[in-house]
């Protein structure tokens, strides 16, 4: 009986294994996408009620109080949270996922302690040393990031005075730790030492990473979830939790790797808070008093827009910030009553995190044919007569193509200056994250049009429908 | 799944990962916040571990942090699914 109970939990993980790759290729377009987070569900779920067979669970009581409360948080927060706060939901979540590897490693440890190491060449120890090392830097790290995005921590970069070395005298610090560990592993205090200096070492590592740069950060937190869940898999000895763990890890590495390569920056430089240096010193290099900057007033707008056959509109931060997407959407009804096209393109990092504009424009019941990324749609912006953007800045900022002085040249940029005109819905005149002038702004085809994202695109709407009537 | 070596784990583990990257590579750029909180969904895996820490039978300093990992793990499982669904309704073609 217990042999067999045996091999369906393994057979069981097995098909949970297979559901959760099956749902992420599910992921590769929009129309199967829901069935394929379903499929991978549905894994969860079997992996979850065939584990309470196994025969080392003895008592029900914590394992069913975990549970109810777990979920109910759970759902709470999934169906409250707005869609301009997905970043630091996610944020939020990934920091759950890695603590929960840590306290598993350390449950393991202690449990195992009272029954004896295994003879096993260090292989458990080993395992538990890194699962506490990464669950716990992704705890902290991630609430961190939580923390920035909600506005709780501050969105600038914290660094503390020799910052860098610390943290190499801080990691070096916790594999010495682990490696003591491993040798004596009845002395405790080295594994609890490994977890202390390790939740340390996540908050050290977020703080210097400033706000436009959180998409990496979110990214690269999300790959170490995955990567401490396979750890929690090497102590368990378990290859559903291996495999499920390293298909997340590589998810957050590709998008990381993607976010670093649309802001043409190394991983390094994002984690070490390089920017910001840069933008201390690079603000100054503009000479903003002998430009002339045209702006445009709501009537003014809509007669241009009421005059134009193609429109691209640009989202950026400030229209999550303003919660903009609703009268966006409305912008573009009311465009394309009027038998205008209207399109819209994304940059990778516009916003706080991989894909945050798509899921704004999506609630708002923007189609999402609609939406374009950068390489499919950079070489039509000369056939564009107006380009709208909204709340963005560095993305569109053509220094990045032609001034190799610029802090960001280099940068893959929408290119909204080759447009006839370009509209920018902007609060002010101040810089974007990168610190520098935007030169789009001076451009002679260029319109600023002062305001609030909502407030002013709803004002536009307004005018546009009482041109219309 | 007692004894497997470790060689074979990271057998695995490389495998799966390569799996990974050629299934990730194909997710467009348009579905990556939900590709992200679906994936961080699974992450939340160490449920396993975690019920398995929390059933050991006696209440002592191990149980009690199996209790909290399976909170922890079911909000990270529970949030992210729910939230990826709730993401993935919203996305329609005109």
């Amino acid at each position: 009986m217990e042999n067999f109970k045996e091999i369906l939990i393994n057979i069981t993980y097995l098909v949970a294994s297979f559901l959760f790759i099956f749902g992420i290729k599910r992921m590769s377009s929009p129309a199967t996408a829901k069935n394929g987070n379903l499929i991978s569900g549905i894994g969860m779920l079997l992996a979850i009620v065939v584990t309470l067979m196994d025969r080392h669970i003895i008592s029900y009581e914590l394992i069913i109080a975990g549970l109810v409360i777990g979920s109910a948080i759970g759902a709470v927060l999934a169906y409250k949270v707005q869609m301009t706060a997905m970043p630091q939901m996610v944020g939020l979540l990934n920091g759950f996922g890695g603590g929960a590897s840590a306290l598993v490693g350390m449950a393991e440890y202690y449990h195992t302690s009272l029954l004896g190491f295994p003879d096993d060449g260090g292989k458990f120890l080993v395992s538990v040393g890194l699962s506490l090392l990464i669950g716990a830097v992704t705890f902290t790290g991630s609430l961190i990031a939580f923390g920035k995005l909600q506005g709780i921590v501050t969105g600038k970069v914290v660094k503390i005075p020799g910052q860098n070395v610390v943290v190499i005298l801080l990691i070096l610090a916790i594999f010495t730790l682990i490696g003591l560990g491993i040798s004596q592993p009845d002395n405790m205090l080295f594994f609890e030492l490994v977890v202390g200096l390790s939740l340390l070492l996540g908050v050290l590592l977020v703080m210097p990473i400033g706000g436009a740069d959180m998409p990496v950060a979110i990214s690269l937190l999300n790959s170490y979830s995955g990567i401490a869940g396979s750890a929690t898999g090497f102590v368990i000895d378990n290859n559903m939790l291996i495999i499920a763990g390293a298909l997340v890890g590589a998810s957050g590495i590709i998008l990381t790797n993607i976010m670093c390569k649309a802001m043409n920056r190394s991983i390094m430089n994002v984690l070490l808070g390089g920017w910001a240096n840069v933008a201390d010193t690079g603000a100054g290099d503009a000479s903003a008093v002998d430009k002339v900057v045209k702006s445009v007033d709501t009537e003014e707008a809509a007669m241009l827009f009421s005059g134009a056959s193609k429109v691209m509109i640009v989202p950026g931060y400030g229209m999550a910030v303003s919660q903009a997407q609703h009268a966006v959407k409305e912008l573009m009804n009311v465009l394309e009553k009027n038998g205008t096209d209207v399109r819209f393109a994304i940059h990778p990092v516009a916003g706080r995190m991989p894909g945050h504009m798509n899921i704004l424009l999506a609630e708002s019941n923007v189609p999402y044919d609609k939406l374009f990324p950068l390489d499919e749609i950079n070489d039509d912006f000369k056939n564009v007569d107006i380009s709208l953007v909204i709340g963005a800045n560095d993305v569109v900022n053509p220094a990045a193509r032609n001034n190799p002085q610029s802090t960001i040249y280099g940068m893959p940029i929408l290119n909204v200056d080759y447009s006839k005109t370009v509209i920018v819905v902007k609060r002010s005149m101040n810089a974007g994250y990168a610190g520098i002038e935007n030169d789009l702004f001076y451009m002679d085809n260029t319109l600023m049009y002062f305001g609030d994202a909502k407030d002013a695109i709803s004002k536009l709407v307004n005018e546009l429908k009482a041109m219309n009537s | 799944m007692e004894g497997t070596s470790l060689l074979m784990l990271i057998y695995v583990f490389v495998l799966a990962a390569f799996v990974g990257v050629e299934l990730i590579n194909k997710v467009p750029p348009t579905l990556h916040t939900p590709l992200m909180s679906g994936s961080n969904a699974i992450s939340g895996i160490t449920i396993i571990g975690s019920l398995i820490a929390a059933g050991i039978g006696e209440t002592n300093a191990s149980s009690i942090m199996g209790f909290v990992a399976v909170v922890f793990a079911m909000i990270n499982v529970v949030g992210g699914y729910l939230v990826t669904d709730r993401m993935l309704r919203m996305f329609k073609k005109k």
